[in-house]
């Protein structure tokens, strides 16, 4: 039982005695810059938030995002082997925790509702002292909390969100996003597709009626048409829908070719499997053979639908069989731990954790403005993605996107996908002010006292 | 003020237990151990408060009327909704956006109750219910215009606010009332204890106590009356010749009025709108809490939405690695047998600990929390209860 912990309201406490006693701040306080904002750490911890979901459609993945974040804390305060540390291109982190405090965390059950997910996070930043909050497996979620941390005055490090939004026209000063966007699954995703499928194609879109639906179908439609494909149908479909068969009918008579299902998750566990008894995948429209695409892949959902997904392109943000240096080394130590190799979730929360770590260490302060300026334009390697840049003017990393495909053959349970392409950066990188991102101003930083 | 003594009592204990719930809520020393069950901080006594509004209102139709709504939870976001945008495009002050989304959730409750309580009974629920779904997935998807859909609502600097002036260089917009801000606090050091007094909790709470006053006003009213007649026997009242539609639509707008404050108040207090708050579990929860406080009483539905999102929001962030300080002086095979027994309870499974004590309470105390109390207070009273109380403190919930 620790007897310790120390939070924002330790220091006020520290500030009240010292006030009361006529004097300064001790200068230890002083000396290390940890005054004049929020949640200031005063003792030898500090406390980070991990927001996941815990229940609802997204529980898996949160468990996973949980998991990475106690191996990310394991690291950083100098236990197991160290992962992804080792690789990382900075080495301003020690292995004794961030600025020589001990990190600890404290968890809350985002139930993928932003309602929840805000009342998780407050609680965390006004009764435990929270100095940093990460985590989340939605976008909706992300913009709710990022928008709340800019409000109360900690950072937030995004979680797997991948709608446009995020860094677009709700993206915040406050708020950090490692995990790619629409925009850049539709980028990557064309030319690929124009090689496999040829750039006279007719697609059907059904897009999950929800705003990263809207971003995704967008992104995709705009960078398949950009390559001479043409657009028959983009048909909205209910969030809670599970039985896809109604709308998998008309496809066939629309005179589409290809069959693009912007569907996360069970979403798109069920419109796949439903697409795929129809039979689409065997007929021949137009003198081709029928195709179906994903936008955005993830290991779990290709293991949810199963043999479905031979052959099926679609984009991914990193991938366990990756053979760089950093990623052997988390999938070696997240195995070791865990007993089965992460999960794309997984792999950006822990990068998020460690990077928002080596930002307090090389901005000296865990002062929200500090890090702010330590990420923006920060770029950095042997993280799994090769070459990154957190770019200033949105808050988004710019690294390369995998393109992926449904393996023939896969040898284990987890050896689903394989990577098609490593698409580079350039090719998805985008101005700040392109129209999918419109609208949205980072504002200044703000340390909330 | 109209109110008999025991009444004026019963205001009196509320207003005290809202005026020191920052001492009451935080009972424990900041760093011990058991700070972990600590409430006082502003985000969870503004919620305890509010929910507090959201029961109070639902108990007058279902406590007084017998009609239960399974979709209260639609009133709450459309008042939730109303009060974002008038936040939007008129002030950040909050009084305009409180009073609008009273004024919207009581227009949005008459149309519905209007349709529904043309059906008494299950057929009632389930139009309810069926309205606050169709609110859910228009405000989820086809409005997200209006809505913002998933993502939800909150204020931008670039909103219009008419009636504000220009945000200094790098000001977010806040909620506030006349200046004050909603997440303004005062922490006060005594010990080791510390207080968090937070402006947004104290308006929400005196607006409670101002809805807890005018819910006392209605069930000691001949208006209440004619409501609990409505519930004891709808037939006999019809053939006395009396109508009792108006009276249960007065009731159901009266309600729907209390839970779109409630939305108001959520808004004020934490500037973004989703559409979960709509969702049917969300109607189920004012359900609950007012069963679990007991039904029909006055101070069960505020006990019930207390208990309620006292489980939701430290229960929940129970974990493990918690768990196995607490049990850490045990052996180690005992230790871990203690955390795998208490570990489905915690942190994600809060609902299954609820669910459990839901049951006993519904089991043991029919009247729910407040007949606990009654009991209680009766072990020490060593005097025989005082038989039927006219004032319908101790009517069991139905």
């Amino acid at each position: 039982m620790s007897n310790s912990k120390l939070t924002r309201r330790g220091l006020i406490k520290t500030g009240a005695v010292a006030g009361a006693a006529g004097l300064a701040l001790p200068t230890y306080l002083r000396a290390d810059g940890h005054a004049g904002f929020l949640n200031a750490p005063a003792g030898s911890t500090v406390t980070l938030g991990f927001n996941v979901p815990q229940s609802g459609p997204y529980a898996d993945e949160g468990a996973d995002e949980l998991r990475a974040y106690e191996l990310a804390v394991e690291h950083l305060n100098g236990e197991g082997d160290g992962g992804m540390m080792n690789t990382f291109t900075s080495k301003a982190l020690k292995g004794n925790g961030i600025l020589g405090k001990k990190v600890e965390y404290v968890t809350g059950d985002t139930q993928t509702k932003s309602d929840a997910a805000r009342a998780s996070a407050k609680s965390m930043i006004e009764k435990d002292g929270a100095i940093m909050i990460t985590g989340g497996s939605s976008s909706g979620v992300a913009v709710a909390v990022q928008a709340l941390c800019q409000e109360a005055g900690v950072i937030f490090m995004a979680g797997l969100t991948h709608s446009n939004d995020t860094t677009g026209k709700d993206r915040r000063a406050n708020g950090f996003r490692h995990f790619f966007n629409s925009y850049m699954s539709g980028a990557a995703l064309a030319p690929v597709l124009a090689n496999a499928y040829g750039t006279d194609r007719k697609a059907y879109h059904l897009t999950a009626d929800y705003n990263w639906g809207y971003t995704t179908e967008e992104a995709v439609k705009t960078s398949t048409e950009a390559m001479g494909w043409e657009t028959v149908n983009a048909v909205k479909t209910p969030l809670t829908q599970t039985d896809f068969s109604s709308y998998i009918a008309p496809v066939l008579q629309s005179g589409a070719d290809t069959l693009v299902l912007n569907h996360y998750g069970g979403n798109m566990v069920n419109s796949l499997t439903n697409a795929v008894q129809f039979g689409l995948r065997d007929k021949q429209v137009n003198g081709k053979d029928f195709q179906i695409i994903v936008p955005l892949y993830s290991r779990l959902m290709a293991k949810g639908a199963g043999a479905n997904v031979k052959g099926i392109f679609g984009s991914t943000n990193w991938h366990w069989s990756l053979q760089d240096e950093g990623s052997k080394a988390f999938v070696k130590s997240f195995g070791t731990k865990y007993g089965f190799p992460p999960s794309q979730a997984a792999h950006t929360c822990y990068v998020q954790a460690l990077l928002y770590a080596d930002a307090v260490e090389r901005a000296g302060s865990f002062n929200p403005c500090a890090v702010v300026e330590a990420l923006e334009g920060f770029e950095f390697d042997g993280m799994g993605n090769g070459k990154t840049l957190y770019r200033a003017d949105d808050h988004q990393c710019f690294k390369d996107v995998l393109v992926v495909k449904g393996k023939e053959n896969p040898s284990s349970e987890f050896d689903l996908l394989e990577v098609v392409e490593v698409t580079p950066v350039e090719q998805v990188t985008y101005a700040p002010d392109h129209p999918q991102f419109a609208g949205g101003s980072l504002g200044t930083c703000n340390p909330g006292a | 003020m109209g109110l008999n003594k025991r009444d004026v009592t019963l205001l009196v204990i509320v207003a005290i237990l809202c005026l020191f719930a920052p001492f009451i809520l935080n009972p424990f020393p900041e760093g011990s151990a058991m700070a972990q069950f600590n409430a006082g901080y502003p985000d969870l006594m503004q919620r305890l408060v509010i929910f507090g509004i959201f029961a109070i209102g639902f108990n007058i139709l279902f406590g007084l009327t017998g009609y239960l709504s399974f979709g209260h939870a639609a009133f709450l976001g459309v008042g939730s909704y109303a009060a974002i945008w008038m936040m939007k495009l008129l002030t950040m002050n909050v009084i305009p956006a409180i009073i609008i989304s009273v004024l919207v959730a009581g227009l949005f409750s008459l149309l519905v109750g209007w349709i529904s309580l043309r059906r008494s009974g299950i057929y009632f629920s389930i139009l309810t219910l069926a309205f606050a779904q169709m609110s859910y997935s228009l405000a989820y998807s086809v409005l997200t215009p209006i809505t913002g859909g998933e993502t939800g609502l909150q204020p931008k600097v670039n909103d219009p606010r008419i009636l504000d002036g220009a945000l200094a260089e790098g000001q977010t917009p806040r909620a506030n009332l006349f200046g004050l801000q909603m997440n303004q606090s005062y922490e006060m050091a005594v010990g080791d204890w510390v207080f968090t007094f937070n402006a947004g909790y104290y308006l929400a709470a005196i607006v409670m106590l101002i809805a807890f006053y005018i819910s006392i006003r209605i069930f000691r009213s001949p208006f209440g009356m004619m409501l609990r007649a409505v519930k004891s026997n709808q037939q006999r009242l019809n053939y006395t010749g009396l109508n009792a539609k108006p009276y249960t639509l007065a009731a159901f707008v009266i309600s729907g009025m209390y839970a779109g404050l409630a939305g108001g108040l959520l808004v004020a207090m934490d500037t973004q709108v989703g559409a979960e708050r709509m969702f049917w579990t969300a109607s189920g929860e004012v359900v609950l809490m007012t069963i679990l406080g007991g039904a029909g009483t006055l101070i069960g539905p505020v006990l019930g939405a207390g208990f309620i999102k006292y489980m939701e929001n430290i229960v929940s962030k129970i974990n493990k690695s918690i768990l196995e300080q607490w049990f850490a002086f045990m052996p180690d095979g005992i230790e871990d047998l203690l955390v795998t027994l208490v570990y489905p309870f915690i942190g994600k499974g809060w609902h299954l600990t609820l669910g459990i004590l839901f049951m006993l309470v519904v089991i043991f105390l029919p009247g729910g929390l407040v007949e606990g109390g009654q009991r209680v207070g009766r072990l020490f009273k060593r005097k025989k209860p005082a038989g039927d109380k006219p004032d319908g403190k101790t009517t069991p919930a139905e």
